[in-house]
């Protein structure tokens, strides 16, 4: 197939820069609209990772940081597809998650919540997808966290995501968010994205299923990154 | 009735908040995890042409410099070829043209070594044979080849942080290649043509042999940095 770009993404799914309820968004969005650039090979390339870059543990937060003992905290497994926008699989590519633990504390110089620091628990993960587009973690679900926003805002409990794709242009970090938590719907940054079903496809569903019986629950999360175009016309490009 | 086209929709993106650290560059969040953490090299052991250091801030609509930054840089090599399938040929063992830098917690400053990448063919080229079937049926073809003139070179920019909900899309390219830059296919994309400035490193001086370039980036403000929907 001959190189073609990468779909416009769709920024009525995202949240815009500015939104004043995150107060942290008001001084560090861009203003001036943003230029709208026709992909070149710069957009459609992106760095390509190998089993050579991480190692098998990476994606087990239960085990890659424990010193003595497993971590506390309710054992769970985070797991499902990543896919474009055309629904195809997108293998080989690498996510990376980090989160806090079961108190709602990270493990960063800069965390002085006085939840408690878990001794067995780092709190990142990394892994890559297989010929499928499947990805799989395990780890501790986080605590919810309380952060400087409103007097009194708290973070529902989340993973961090980021992921890379086949292109600089499909790069994205995320975070997915768990069914029945209500602190969801109170969140000053899930409430960034104007749309209600990009913010439901954040959620990460319950998965009976995938459980580890007498072991861990399972959440399902897929990850949809943009799609590509597969037209064999090339047009004239304004600008080019 | 128009039934829905069955596309999915991309996935939301939520801010990378104070804590990315942890999970992209777990040793600056003060701990080791991994047996090796990734974007720290971006060229290799043995790249071809000049090593350079680029260095800079990122600051803010009040002008503080925003110390809670993860750029990510992609580029290509000398050659202008990237290091991907579709990248426009081989690179050099170890070159990877990418790479992940944050900034300093107290100062804000971050910077990464590399080498100054090659001028980078701008649009993507036809399969081998198409585009000689194509010139012979289109007599126009030969001013559309002129119209896809080489990139200046440029390393692309992506930048997340605490108060940033979508990564934003920059480029940098070099004050020392004017020649280049004027022809740019994307800095002429600009329609004001002072803001095609923000986007131009300033070479600064040398530093144990290898020139520095110093980009500052503005997130606000009448020297807002151009960002880019791609
Ligand atoms: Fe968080």
């Amino acid at each position: 197939m001959k190189p073609a770009e990468y779909y416009q993404r769709d920024r009525s799914r995202h949240p815009p820069a500015l939104t004043p309820g995150y107060k942290t968004s008001v001084a560090r969005s861009p203003r001036y609209s943003l230029i709208a650039l026709q992909q070149s090979l710069s957009e459609i390339t992106g760095p390509v990772f190998g089993h050579d870059d991480i190692d098998p543990i990476d994606n087990d937060l239960i085990q890659n940081y424990a010193k003595e003992a497993d971590p506390v905290g309710e054992r769970i497994i985070i797991h499902g597809r990543v896919l474009d926008e055309n629904a195809q699989p997108v293998p080989d590519t690498l996510v990376e998650i980090w989160q806090a633990n079961a108190s709602g504390r990270y493990r960063h110089k800069k965390d002085t919540y006085l939840g408690a620091l878990d001794p067995n628990f780092g709190g990142c993960g990394r892994t890559l997808s297989d010929e499928s587009g499947y990805y799989v973690f395990r780890t501790i679900k986080p605590g919810a966290y309380p952060w400087r926003n409103t007097i009194n805002s708290w973070r529902p409990a989340h993973i961090h995501l980021s992921v890379f794709g086949r292109s600089f242009s499909q790069r994205l970090i995320t975070q997915l968010y768990f069914e029945g938590d209500p602190l969801i719907p109170l969140c000053p940054i899930v409430n960034t994205i104007p749309d209600p079903d990009a913010i439901d496809r954040l959620i990460a569903r319950l998965d009976m299923n995938a459980t580890v019986p007498l072991d861990s629950i399972a959440y399902r999360f897929d990850i949809v990154l943009r799609g590509r175009r597969s037209t064999l016309f090339e047009n004239r490009l304004e600008g080019n | 009735m128009t039934g829905p086209l069955d596309y999915l929709k991309e996935t939301a993106s939520q801010t990378a908040g104070p804590y990315v650290h942890i999970g992209l560059a777990p040793g600056a969040a003060g701990f080791d995890i991994y047996r090796e953490e990734l974007g720290w090299d971006i060229a290799g052991p043995d790249p071809k042409g000049q090593r350079i250091r680029v260095e800079g801030l990122v600051i803010d609509g009040m002008g503080s410099p925003v110390k809670d930054v993860l750029l990510e840089a992609w580029q290509a090599n000398a050659d202008g070829i990237y290091a991907h399938p579709e990248g426009g040929g081989a690179v050099e063992d170890g070159f990877r043209g990418w790479g992940r830098v944050i900034t300093d917690f107290d100062t804000g400053e971050w910077g990464f070594d590399t080498v100054k990448p090659g001028p980078v063919r701008s649009r993507v080229k036809l399969a081998s044979g198409v585009s000689e079937r194509v010139s012979a049926a289109d007599p126009d073809w030969q001013g559309r080849m002129e119209s896809h003139a080489p990139m200046a070179p440029h390393i692309n920019l992506w930048i997340v942080a605490r108060g940033i909900n979508l990564g934003l899309n920059t480029r940098m390219y070099f004050d020392d290649e004017a020649e280049a830059n004027a022809a740019d296919p994307v800095l002429n994309l600009i329609e004001w043509k002072q803001r095609r400035a923000t986007l131009i490193a300033r070479r600064d001086g040398d530093r144990d042999g290898v020139p520095v370039y110093r980009f500052d980036i503005r997130l606000q403000g009448d020297a807002e940095t151009v960002f880019f929907d791609v």
